[in-house]
Protein backbone atom coordinates (compact mmCIF):
# COMPACT_ATOMS: atom_id res chain seq x y z
CA UNK A 1 0.00 0.00 0.00
CA UNK A 2 1.43 3.51 -0.82
CA UNK A 3 1.39 5.95 1.90
CA UNK A 4 2.16 8.59 -0.13
CA UNK A 5 2.07 9.88 -3.74
CA UNK A 6 3.71 12.84 -4.81
CA UNK A 7 3.11 13.36 -9.02
CA UNK A 8 4.57 15.94 -11.18
CA UNK A 9 4.98 18.39 -8.45
CA UNK A 10 6.47 22.01 -9.35
CA UNK A 11 8.18 24.78 -7.34
CA UNK A 12 9.36 27.79 -8.07
CA UNK A 13 11.20 30.96 -6.01
CA UNK A 14 11.17 34.09 -7.69
CA UNK A 15 11.41 32.29 -11.21
CA UNK A 16 14.02 29.92 -10.30
CA UNK A 17 12.71 26.62 -10.51
CA UNK A 18 13.84 24.37 -7.97
CA UNK A 19 11.27 21.15 -8.41
CA UNK A 20 10.61 20.39 -11.86
CA UNK A 21 7.93 17.89 -12.50
CA UNK A 22 8.82 15.60 -9.58
CA UNK A 23 6.94 11.84 -9.18
CA UNK A 24 7.42 9.90 -6.34
CA UNK A 25 5.25 6.99 -4.49
CA UNK A 26 6.52 6.07 -1.10
CA UNK A 27 4.93 2.59 0.28
CA UNK A 28 4.14 1.33 3.50
CA UNK A 29 7.16 -0.07 5.76
CA UNK A 30 9.65 1.71 3.21
CA UNK A 31 12.42 4.14 3.82
CA UNK A 32 13.29 6.16 1.37
CA UNK A 33 16.67 8.10 1.50
CA UNK A 34 16.39 11.51 -0.97
CA UNK A 35 19.99 12.70 -1.84
CA UNK A 36 21.95 15.07 -3.86
CA UNK A 37 23.71 18.10 -4.19
CA UNK A 38 22.98 21.80 -2.53
CA UNK A 39 20.41 23.38 -3.81
CA UNK A 40 19.32 20.36 -5.93
CA UNK A 41 15.67 20.38 -4.11
CA UNK A 42 15.68 17.82 -1.74
CA UNK A 43 14.84 19.78 1.26
CA UNK A 44 11.93 22.15 -0.93
CA UNK A 45 10.67 18.68 -2.20
CA UNK A 46 10.58 17.65 1.79
CA UNK A 47 8.70 21.41 2.42
CA UNK A 48 6.59 20.77 0.11
CA UNK A 49 5.20 17.05 1.09
CA UNK A 50 4.52 18.40 5.09
CA UNK A 51 2.93 21.42 3.79
CA UNK A 52 5.77 23.68 4.81
CA UNK A 53 5.63 24.92 0.90
CA UNK A 54 2.91 24.96 -0.93
CA UNK A 55 4.12 23.34 -4.59
CA UNK A 56 3.32 25.63 -7.30
CA UNK A 57 1.54 22.24 -9.71
CA UNK A 58 1.05 18.71 -8.94
CA UNK A 59 -0.63 16.60 -6.40
CA UNK A 60 0.28 15.32 -3.09
CA UNK A 61 -1.83 12.85 -1.07
CA UNK A 62 -1.22 10.66 1.61
CA UNK A 63 -3.17 7.64 3.16
CA UNK A 64 -2.57 8.82 7.42
CA UNK A 65 -0.63 11.23 9.09
CA UNK A 66 3.14 12.35 9.00
CA UNK A 67 5.72 13.72 11.43
CA UNK A 68 8.73 15.50 10.79
CA UNK A 69 11.85 16.07 12.37
CA UNK A 70 13.82 19.20 11.84
CA UNK A 71 17.58 19.75 11.15
CA UNK A 72 17.98 22.24 14.00
CA UNK A 73 15.39 20.40 15.94
CA UNK A 74 12.77 22.74 16.50
CA UNK A 75 12.04 21.74 20.17
CA UNK A 76 10.15 24.17 22.41
CA UNK A 77 12.75 26.13 24.77
CA UNK A 78 10.23 26.92 27.01
CA UNK A 79 8.79 23.16 27.34
CA UNK A 80 10.61 20.20 29.58
CA UNK A 81 11.22 17.57 27.22
CA UNK A 82 8.75 15.43 28.39
CA UNK A 83 6.13 18.47 27.96
CA UNK A 84 7.83 18.74 24.25
CA UNK A 85 6.13 14.92 23.74
CA UNK A 86 3.44 14.85 25.27
CA UNK A 87 2.18 18.58 24.58
CA UNK A 88 0.72 18.24 20.81
CA UNK A 89 -0.81 14.96 22.07
CA UNK A 90 -2.49 16.47 25.16
CA UNK A 91 -4.08 19.51 22.97
CA UNK A 92 -4.11 18.55 19.62
CA UNK A 93 -5.12 15.14 19.49
CA UNK A 94 -6.96 15.37 22.80
CA UNK A 95 -5.74 12.35 23.97
CA UNK A 96 -6.11 10.77 27.94
CA UNK A 97 -3.00 12.40 30.01
CA UNK A 98 -2.40 8.84 31.33
CA UNK A 99 -1.85 7.04 28.16
CA UNK A 100 -0.13 10.02 26.49
CA UNK A 101 2.43 9.97 29.78
CA UNK A 102 3.00 6.31 29.26
CA UNK A 103 3.88 6.84 25.67
CA UNK A 104 6.00 9.58 26.05
CA UNK A 105 8.14 7.92 29.03
CA UNK A 106 8.48 5.17 26.76
CA UNK A 107 9.76 6.78 24.04
CA UNK A 108 11.71 8.69 25.79
CA UNK A 109 13.63 5.02 27.01
CA UNK A 110 13.91 4.53 23.67
CA UNK A 111 15.93 7.19 23.23
CA UNK A 112 17.73 5.80 25.89
CA UNK A 113 16.56 9.91 27.44
CA UNK A 114 14.44 8.71 30.98
CA UNK A 115 16.58 10.75 32.78
CA UNK A 116 15.94 14.01 30.79
CA UNK A 117 12.54 13.59 31.13
CA UNK A 118 12.55 16.86 33.20
CA UNK A 119 15.04 18.70 31.85
CA UNK A 120 15.20 22.01 29.81
CA UNK A 121 16.30 21.54 25.80
CA UNK A 122 19.25 23.93 25.92
CA UNK A 123 20.23 22.00 28.85
CA UNK A 124 20.73 18.60 26.23
CA UNK A 125 23.46 18.63 23.30
CA UNK A 126 22.57 18.66 20.05
CA UNK A 127 22.17 14.77 19.64
CA UNK A 128 20.03 14.27 22.94
CA UNK A 129 17.53 17.42 20.93
CA UNK A 130 17.50 15.46 18.15
CA UNK A 131 16.46 12.90 20.00
CA UNK A 132 13.78 14.54 21.92
CA UNK A 133 12.27 15.73 18.41
CA UNK A 134 12.33 12.25 17.33
CA UNK A 135 9.96 11.26 20.11
CA UNK A 136 7.79 14.35 19.79
CA UNK A 137 7.24 13.67 16.18
CA UNK A 138 6.59 9.66 17.10
CA UNK A 139 4.18 10.39 19.79
CA UNK A 140 1.46 11.59 17.56
CA UNK A 141 1.66 8.30 16.07
CA UNK A 142 2.65 9.37 12.07
CA UNK A 143 2.24 7.01 9.31
CA UNK A 144 5.24 8.45 7.89
CA UNK A 145 8.36 10.10 9.67
CA UNK A 146 10.11 12.90 7.31
CA UNK A 147 13.89 13.72 8.26
CA UNK A 148 14.89 17.05 6.68
CA UNK A 149 18.88 16.68 7.36
CA UNK A 150 18.37 15.45 10.93
CA UNK A 151 22.17 15.01 11.40
CA UNK A 152 23.86 18.41 9.45
CA UNK A 153 23.83 20.03 12.72
CA UNK A 154 25.66 18.27 14.76
CA UNK A 155 28.74 16.83 14.93
CA UNK A 156 30.44 13.72 13.70
CA UNK A 157 30.29 12.27 17.12
CA UNK A 158 26.53 13.16 17.52
CA UNK A 159 25.19 12.19 14.64
CA UNK A 160 26.09 8.17 15.41
CA UNK A 161 23.35 8.48 17.75
CA UNK A 162 20.97 9.40 15.62
CA UNK A 163 21.67 7.38 12.78
CA UNK A 164 20.92 4.31 15.09
CA UNK A 165 17.72 5.58 16.36
CA UNK A 166 16.64 5.85 12.34
CA UNK A 167 17.81 2.38 11.89
CA UNK A 168 16.02 1.10 14.83
CA UNK A 169 12.80 2.85 13.68
CA UNK A 170 13.58 1.17 10.44
CA UNK A 171 13.91 -2.05 11.80
CA UNK A 172 10.50 -2.05 13.55
CA UNK A 173 9.41 -0.84 9.84
CA UNK A 174 8.45 2.41 10.33
CA UNK A 175 7.80 4.50 7.42
CA UNK A 176 10.28 7.28 6.69
CA UNK A 177 11.52 9.74 3.95
CA UNK A 178 15.19 10.85 4.96
CA UNK A 179 16.74 13.96 3.05
CA UNK A 180 20.25 13.28 4.00
CA UNK A 181 24.30 13.64 3.21
CA UNK A 182 25.61 10.58 5.15
CA UNK A 183 25.91 8.41 2.44
CA UNK A 184 27.07 5.32 4.07
CA UNK A 185 24.09 5.75 6.20
CA UNK A 186 21.74 5.98 3.06
CA UNK A 187 23.04 2.64 1.59
CA UNK A 188 23.01 0.97 4.62
CA UNK A 189 19.52 1.68 5.95
CA UNK A 190 17.38 2.79 2.94
CA UNK A 191 15.16 0.61 0.72
CA UNK A 192 14.83 3.06 -2.18
CA UNK A 193 17.50 5.93 -3.04
CA UNK A 194 16.08 9.30 -4.33
CA UNK A 195 19.12 11.23 -6.12
CA UNK A 196 18.08 14.72 -6.81
CA UNK A 197 19.97 16.71 -9.68
CA UNK A 198 18.93 20.21 -10.62
CA UNK A 199 15.36 19.99 -9.44
CA UNK A 200 14.41 16.69 -10.91
CA UNK A 201 14.96 13.19 -10.15
CA UNK A 202 18.34 12.11 -11.72
CA UNK A 203 18.67 8.60 -10.84
CA UNK A 204 16.11 6.46 -8.53
CA UNK A 205 16.38 2.92 -7.56
CA UNK A 206 17.50 0.31 -4.54
CA UNK A 207 20.92 0.86 -2.83
CA UNK A 208 23.11 -1.52 -5.17
CA UNK A 209 21.25 -0.01 -8.13
CA UNK A 210 22.49 3.30 -8.09
CA UNK A 211 25.66 3.11 -5.88
CA UNK A 212 26.35 1.41 -9.77
CA UNK A 213 24.40 3.87 -11.67
CA UNK A 214 25.89 4.45 -14.86
CA UNK A 215 24.37 7.90 -14.44
CA UNK A 216 27.15 10.65 -15.00
CA UNK A 217 25.89 13.39 -12.55
CA UNK A 218 25.49 10.34 -9.95
CA UNK A 219 29.04 9.12 -10.65
CA UNK A 220 30.51 12.94 -9.87
CA UNK A 221 28.44 13.10 -6.77
CA UNK A 222 29.18 9.58 -5.32
CA UNK A 223 33.14 10.36 -6.34
CA UNK A 224 32.81 13.95 -4.54
CA UNK A 225 31.94 11.95 -1.34
CA UNK A 226 34.70 9.38 -1.83
CA UNK A 227 37.51 12.34 -1.91
CA UNK A 228 35.72 13.90 1.38
CA UNK B 1 5.72 73.80 56.75
CA UNK B 2 7.37 71.33 59.01
CA UNK B 3 9.13 68.05 56.84
CA UNK B 4 6.22 65.73 58.27
CA UNK B 5 3.79 67.96 56.73
CA UNK B 6 5.46 68.40 52.96
CA UNK B 7 6.09 64.73 53.15
CA UNK B 8 2.64 64.24 53.74
CA UNK B 9 1.35 66.43 51.43
CA UNK B 10 3.83 65.14 48.76
CA UNK B 11 2.57 61.47 49.29
CA UNK B 12 -1.11 62.54 49.09
CA UNK B 13 0.34 63.60 45.60
CA UNK B 14 2.20 60.29 45.25
CA UNK B 15 -1.17 58.59 45.39
CA UNK B 16 -2.38 60.28 42.04
CA UNK B 17 0.62 59.61 40.62
CA UNK B 18 0.71 56.05 41.38
CA UNK B 19 -2.91 55.76 39.99
CA UNK B 20 -2.22 57.37 36.81
CA UNK B 21 0.75 54.74 36.42
CA UNK B 22 -1.35 51.59 36.92
CA UNK B 23 -4.05 53.07 35.22
CA UNK B 24 -1.53 53.66 32.25
CA UNK B 25 -0.08 49.79 32.58
CA UNK B 26 -3.60 48.56 32.87
CA UNK B 27 -4.78 49.76 29.55
CA UNK B 28 -1.68 50.19 27.44
CA UNK B 29 -0.49 46.52 27.77
CA UNK B 30 -3.62 44.36 26.37
CA UNK B 31 -3.93 47.88 24.00
CA UNK B 32 -0.44 47.67 22.58
CA UNK B 33 -1.32 43.98 21.96
CA UNK B 34 -4.18 45.02 19.93
CA UNK B 35 -1.82 47.90 18.07
CA UNK B 36 0.91 44.98 17.86
CA UNK B 37 -1.91 42.71 15.79
CA UNK B 38 -3.18 45.41 13.64
CA UNK B 39 0.41 46.13 12.78
CA UNK B 40 1.31 42.73 11.89
CA UNK B 41 -2.04 42.15 10.06
CA UNK B 42 -2.41 40.67 6.75
CA UNK B 43 -4.84 43.28 5.89
CA UNK B 44 -2.66 46.18 4.53
CA UNK B 45 -5.17 49.02 5.56
CA UNK B 46 -5.32 47.70 9.15
CA UNK B 47 -1.60 47.87 8.79
CA UNK B 48 -1.28 51.21 7.39
CA UNK B 49 -3.93 52.42 9.71
CA UNK B 50 -2.17 51.45 13.43
CA UNK B 51 1.36 52.37 11.50
CA UNK B 52 0.27 55.55 11.16
CA UNK B 53 -1.38 55.54 14.56
CA UNK B 54 1.89 54.38 16.10
CA UNK B 55 3.82 57.41 13.99
CA UNK B 56 1.14 59.84 15.29
CA UNK B 57 1.30 58.68 18.81
CA UNK B 58 5.96 58.24 18.90
CA UNK B 59 6.18 61.55 17.17
CA UNK B 60 4.16 63.99 19.04
CA UNK B 61 4.44 65.19 22.52
CA UNK B 62 2.97 63.36 25.05
CA UNK B 63 1.72 66.51 26.92
CA UNK B 64 0.16 67.61 23.47
CA UNK B 65 -1.61 64.68 23.14
CA UNK B 66 -3.66 65.09 26.59
CA UNK B 67 -4.50 68.42 26.04
CA UNK B 68 -5.98 67.02 22.78
CA UNK B 69 -7.93 64.34 24.74
CA UNK B 70 -9.32 66.63 27.59
CA UNK B 71 -10.15 69.55 25.01
CA UNK B 72 -11.24 67.40 21.63
CA UNK B 73 -14.37 66.67 23.15
CA UNK B 74 -15.28 70.14 23.32
CA UNK B 75 -13.81 71.04 19.86
CA UNK B 76 -14.68 68.78 17.82
CA UNK B 77 -17.93 67.68 19.26
CA UNK B 78 -19.04 70.07 21.55
CA UNK B 79 -19.53 68.27 24.48
CA UNK B 80 -18.90 70.49 27.58
CA UNK B 81 -15.78 69.79 29.38
CA UNK B 82 -16.37 69.11 33.51
CA UNK B 83 -13.28 69.55 36.14
CA UNK B 84 -14.01 65.62 36.53
CA UNK B 85 -12.76 64.59 33.36
CA UNK B 86 -9.72 66.08 33.99
CA UNK B 87 -7.84 62.58 35.48
CA UNK B 88 -10.34 60.62 33.15
CA UNK B 89 -8.46 62.57 30.30
CA UNK B 90 -5.12 61.37 31.36
CA UNK B 91 -5.55 58.12 31.99
CA UNK B 92 -6.67 58.08 28.05
CA UNK B 93 -4.15 60.31 27.23
CA UNK B 94 -1.35 58.06 28.56
CA UNK B 95 -2.92 54.62 27.86
CA UNK B 96 -3.17 55.35 24.15
CA UNK B 97 0.44 57.13 23.87
CA UNK B 98 2.00 54.37 25.59
CA UNK B 99 -0.13 51.48 23.77
CA UNK B 100 2.16 52.48 21.21
CA UNK B 101 5.44 52.23 22.26
CA UNK B 102 4.38 48.62 23.90
CA UNK B 103 2.94 47.30 20.66
CA UNK B 104 6.35 48.21 19.01
CA UNK B 105 8.05 46.21 21.67
CA UNK B 106 5.74 43.54 21.06
CA UNK B 107 6.64 43.11 17.37
CA UNK B 108 9.85 42.90 18.08
CA UNK B 109 9.46 40.53 20.20
CA UNK B 110 7.44 38.15 18.35
CA UNK B 111 9.34 38.57 15.36
CA UNK B 112 12.74 37.82 17.24
CA UNK B 113 11.36 34.24 17.71
CA UNK B 114 12.55 31.37 15.07
CA UNK B 115 10.32 30.93 11.79
CA UNK B 116 11.19 27.19 13.25
CA UNK B 117 8.97 27.39 16.16
CA UNK B 118 6.02 28.17 14.30
CA UNK B 119 6.71 24.97 11.65
CA UNK B 120 7.29 22.99 14.24
CA UNK B 121 4.10 23.82 15.52
CA UNK B 122 2.15 23.80 12.55
CA UNK B 123 3.46 20.17 11.54
CA UNK B 124 2.48 19.13 15.44
CA UNK B 125 -1.08 20.25 14.34
CA UNK B 126 -0.93 23.02 16.56
CA UNK B 127 -4.10 25.85 15.65
CA UNK B 128 -2.67 29.22 14.77
CA UNK B 129 -4.52 31.01 18.15
CA UNK B 130 -2.73 27.86 19.88
CA UNK B 131 0.57 28.34 18.72
CA UNK B 132 0.48 31.55 19.30
CA UNK B 133 -0.85 31.37 22.97
CA UNK B 134 1.20 28.15 24.00
CA UNK B 135 4.43 28.54 22.19
CA UNK B 136 5.22 32.27 20.73
CA UNK B 137 3.45 34.43 23.50
CA UNK B 138 5.76 32.92 26.79
CA UNK B 139 8.75 33.11 24.60
CA UNK B 140 7.82 36.69 23.68
CA UNK B 141 6.86 37.96 27.51
CA UNK B 142 10.14 36.61 28.35
CA UNK B 143 12.20 38.56 25.48
CA UNK B 144 10.43 41.61 26.15
CA UNK B 145 10.61 42.06 29.72
CA UNK B 146 13.76 44.04 29.95
CA UNK B 147 12.48 47.12 27.09
CA UNK B 148 8.73 46.04 29.12
CA UNK B 149 10.68 47.74 31.80
CA UNK B 150 12.67 50.59 30.38
CA UNK B 151 9.16 51.73 28.98
CA UNK B 152 7.45 51.06 32.46
CA UNK B 153 10.40 53.15 34.42
CA UNK B 154 9.70 55.95 31.75
CA UNK B 155 6.41 55.92 32.86
CA UNK B 156 6.56 56.50 36.68
CA UNK B 157 8.76 59.91 35.68
CA UNK B 158 6.34 60.92 32.87
CA UNK B 159 3.17 61.03 35.29
CA UNK B 160 4.56 64.40 36.12
CA UNK B 161 3.03 65.59 32.61
CA UNK B 162 -0.29 65.07 34.21
CA UNK B 163 0.18 68.78 35.73
CA UNK B 164 -0.70 69.92 32.09
CA UNK B 165 -4.33 68.82 32.81
CA UNK B 166 -4.13 70.38 36.22
CA UNK B 167 -4.05 67.20 37.74
CA UNK B 168 -2.39 67.34 41.04
CA UNK B 169 0.18 64.64 41.33
CA UNK B 170 3.24 64.61 43.02
CA UNK B 171 5.51 66.69 40.96
CA UNK B 172 2.47 68.92 41.34
CA UNK B 173 2.88 69.35 44.87
CA UNK B 174 5.86 69.73 45.16
CA UNK B 175 6.02 72.97 42.87
CA UNK B 176 3.49 74.44 44.68
CA UNK B 177 5.63 73.97 47.58
CA UNK B 178 8.53 74.83 46.86
CA UNK B 179 7.19 78.05 45.10
CA UNK B 180 4.90 78.92 48.63
CA UNK B 181 7.65 77.91 50.56
CA UNK B 182 10.93 79.40 49.43
CA UNK B 183 12.74 75.81 49.91
CA UNK B 184 14.58 73.18 47.74
CA UNK B 185 13.70 70.42 49.94
CA UNK B 186 10.26 69.15 48.12
CA UNK B 187 12.04 68.66 44.98
CA UNK B 188 15.08 65.89 47.23
CA UNK B 189 11.51 64.14 48.26
CA UNK B 190 9.93 64.30 45.21
CA UNK B 191 13.01 63.00 43.60
CA UNK B 192 13.35 60.63 46.14
CA UNK B 193 10.05 59.27 45.95
CA UNK B 194 10.43 58.74 41.98
CA UNK B 195 13.53 56.41 42.44
CA UNK B 196 12.38 54.65 45.36
CA UNK B 197 9.11 54.06 43.46
CA UNK B 198 11.47 52.77 39.85
CA UNK B 199 13.52 50.67 42.17
CA UNK B 200 10.73 48.88 43.02
CA UNK B 201 9.80 48.40 39.28
CA UNK B 202 13.39 47.10 38.72
CA UNK B 203 13.16 44.93 41.58
CA UNK B 204 9.64 43.47 40.40
CA UNK B 205 11.07 43.41 36.81
CA UNK B 206 14.31 41.41 38.02
CA UNK B 207 12.07 38.76 40.24
CA UNK B 208 10.04 38.39 36.58
CA UNK B 209 13.39 37.57 34.62
CA UNK B 210 14.75 35.40 37.28
CA UNK B 211 10.75 33.67 36.90
CA UNK B 212 11.49 33.08 33.70
CA UNK B 213 15.11 32.09 33.88
CA UNK B 214 14.22 28.19 33.90
CA UNK B 215 14.85 27.96 30.19
CA UNK B 216 16.88 30.04 27.60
Amino acid sequence: MSLLEISHIRKNFEGLEVLKDISLRVEQGQVVAIIGPSGSGKSTLLRCCTGLETADGGTISYTGSFGLVFQNFNLFPHYSVLKNIMDAPLRVQKRPKKEVREQAESLLGKMGLSEKADAYPYQLSGGQQQRVSIARALALNPQILFFDEPTSALDPELTGEILKVIKELAAEHMTMVIVTHEMNFARNVADYIVFMDQGVIAEEGTPKELFHSANPRMQEFLRKFEEM
Amino acid sequence: MSLQTMIQELAAGMLVSVKIFVCTLVFSLPLGMVLCFGRMSKWWPVRILTKFYISVMRGTPLMLQLLVVYFGPFFIFGIKITPGYRLTATYIGFAINYAAYFAEIFRAGIESIPVGQYEAAKILGYSRGQTFLHIILPQMVKRVLPPVTNETITLVKDTSLAFALAVTEMFTTAKQIVAAESSMVPFIIAALFYYVFNLLVAMVSEALEKKLSYYR
